[in-house]
């Protein structure tokens, strides 16, 4: 086939995380991968075989093909940090479209939290970031992905309670959801009293550190109408990607990222729907300030808009527009690259299928980062072909 | 503090380094857009002309952002909170850096602040650190 990439002729017929999310010793990353991976296909009601493309951001992409017996004719293994799984549903949808791949499989497993079965991560001091930001101090992302808060927030004359707000808002979320890692209700004093992490960042304004994975199959609308899930397909309408600087202090501009304005903007456009069309959000977010910047940068408030939104309650349970509706990155999950999860609770949205379900769900934008703002991904999903 | 990552040179940055150790913040700027540029690179990333030179620059920065990382890690042997910066130089470019010479405390890290560059002994290698300018 030869069609094109947007516009719902490319669906997601199976969508699955790992049957645990949390702290799992006992699962190597490689196996948080083919776990999923089996549970995504079953949940498509697709046979492996017909599986000829994989993707993944890492291991290895021919040790994750080669794990579930799959001897792929298309193959990707862009990283692009916890963005890199919107790109990939992205790639996944160009190819199917040119005809390179007829069913793509994409997985994530991330022994974030126990750390088994995990190469050694080793910064190269050659690096740029090894050279220029590493001595400093910026290793971790809490100590360097938050860096240029404090100019985006003086620059707005945002506080650290509108940090704490972004934190009580999702936390709404995960207080009904088993499976979210935090669930305790708390105000915005208590975000502020948490333990001290990297001022003007406390505990609980850092997502979660966990073990996880998810997975997805990706394949033709034409297909997908004739698989058992066909009635649950999500079908992709837009996209965009991009990346940035490889260093934070690189930023184009401390208070916008290019990549969230740029991608966003290219997903409208090939969806051709408008911010008014949109039910629903998930935004990538390992830190507080992420759903603040994406909220602005994507367009769905004006600059300096984005607390007060937050505050209003509009992206909590009953709120005009529901963001990151199983708790985040900040209180449901984050094994290290997020991205997946991300695009599993809007499947499961748009499926009718989510623990906290938002009613009449028709279209899902989705936005990611990677590599702190290094790299963004987007998509609009849709349970309608077009 | 004077433990933590070392940085190793490579061909295209090591002028970089040498002036560090030379008690001296060297920049590349690019000579047909008269504009300096950082991180190092053998060209200039808006024209990618090779015509680029290394200069002194006066050492002079502004506070635009910063963390104070109360966790710095492993990679230190001092858990003291480290002050995580990002500084625009009076040339143009931002870099990240520490700053010294202050408590690691918001009251006394006003965003705006001007400051002067140091360096800091790191290895085999000098660390540029910035603290507050005199009289700022």
């Amino acid at each position: 086939m030869t069609t094109s990439m947007h516009g719902g002729n490319i669906a997601i017929v199976g969508a699955s995380e790992t049957e645990r999310v949390g702290v799992l010793p006992d699962v190597s990353m490689i196996h948080l991968h083919t776990d999923a991976a089996r549970r995504a296909l079953a949940d498509a009601g697709i046979d492996i075989r017909e599986v000829d493309g994989v993707a993944t951001a890492g291991p290895n992409v021919i040790e994750l093909a080669d794990q579930l017996g799959i001897r792929p004719r298309w193959v990707d293994g862009t990283m692009i940090g916890g963005c890199s799984f919107m790109a990939l549903v992205r790639h996944a949808s160009a190819a199917i479209a040119a005809g390179a791949a007829n069913v793509v499989l994409i997985t994530h497993g991330e022994s974030g939290r126990s750390r088994v079965g995990v190469p050694g991560y080793a910064p190269a001091p050659t690096s740029i970031a090894g050279q220029f930001e590493h001595p400093y101090g910026a290793l971790a992302p809490y100590s360097s992905f938050t860096t240029p808060v404090l100019a985006f927030m003086k620059e707005r004359g945002f506080t650290r309670e509108d940090l704490a707000e972004v934190v009580v808002a999702q936390r709404q979320w995960a207080i009904p959801n088993e499976r979210a890692q935090r669930r305790a209700q708390i105000d915005v004093e208590g975000v502020l009293n948490a333990p001290p992490i990297a001022y003007p960042f406390t505990r609980d304004m850092c997502c979660v550190v966990t073990d996880g994975g998810g997975a997805l199959v990706v394949t033709s609308a034409e297909r997908a109408r004739d698989l058992p899930s066909a009635g649950r397909a999500v079908y992709v309408l837009g996209s965009g990607e991009g990346t940035g600087s490889v260093i934070v202090s690189q930023m184009d501009d401390l208070d916008s990222f290019g990549p969230f304005r740029n991608g966003s903007r290219e997903a409208f456009e090939t969806a051709g729907v408008a911010h008014a069309d949109i039910d629903h959000l998930m935004f990538y977010d390992a830190f507080a300030h992420l759903p603040l910047y994406m909220l602005e940068d994507t367009g769905f408030v004006g600059k300096g808009e984005s607390a007060a939104f937050i505050k209003e309650g509009h992206t909590r349970p009953g709120g005009k527009l529901p963001m990151n509706t199983q708790g985040g990155g900040l209180s449901y999950t984050h094994s290290g690259m997020y991205g997946m999860f991300a695009i599993q609770e809007a499947v499961r949205q748009l499926r009718g299928e989510a623990v906290v379900q938002v009613p009449d769900v028709r279209l899902s934008f989705v936005q990611g980062v990677g590599f702190m703002f290094g790299a963004g991904g987007s998509l609009i999903l849709s349970n309608q072909p077009a | 503090m004077t433990d933590g990552p070392v940085p190793r040179p490579t061909p295209e940055t090591l002028p970089f380094w040498e002036g560090t150790a030379a008690g001296e913040l060297r920049i590349q700027r690019c000579t047909p857009c008269d504009e300096f540029y950082f991180y190092p690179r053998p060209f200039c990333p808006k024209c990618l002309s090779s015509d680029v030179a290394w200069e002194k620059v006066s050492g002079n920065a502004t506070l635009a952002s910063y963390n104070i990382n109360y966790r710095p890690g492993p990679a230190f042997s001092s858990q003291d909170p480290l002050v995580i910066a990002l500084v625009e130089l009076d040339e143009g470019p931002r870099m990240m850096t520490n700053i010294v010479g202050v408590p690691a405390e918001p009251e006394a890290l006003p965003l705006g602040m001007r400051l002067t560059v140091g360096f800091q002994p790191r290895g085999d290698q000098f660390l540029p650190v910035f603290s507050p300018a005199e009289g700022a």
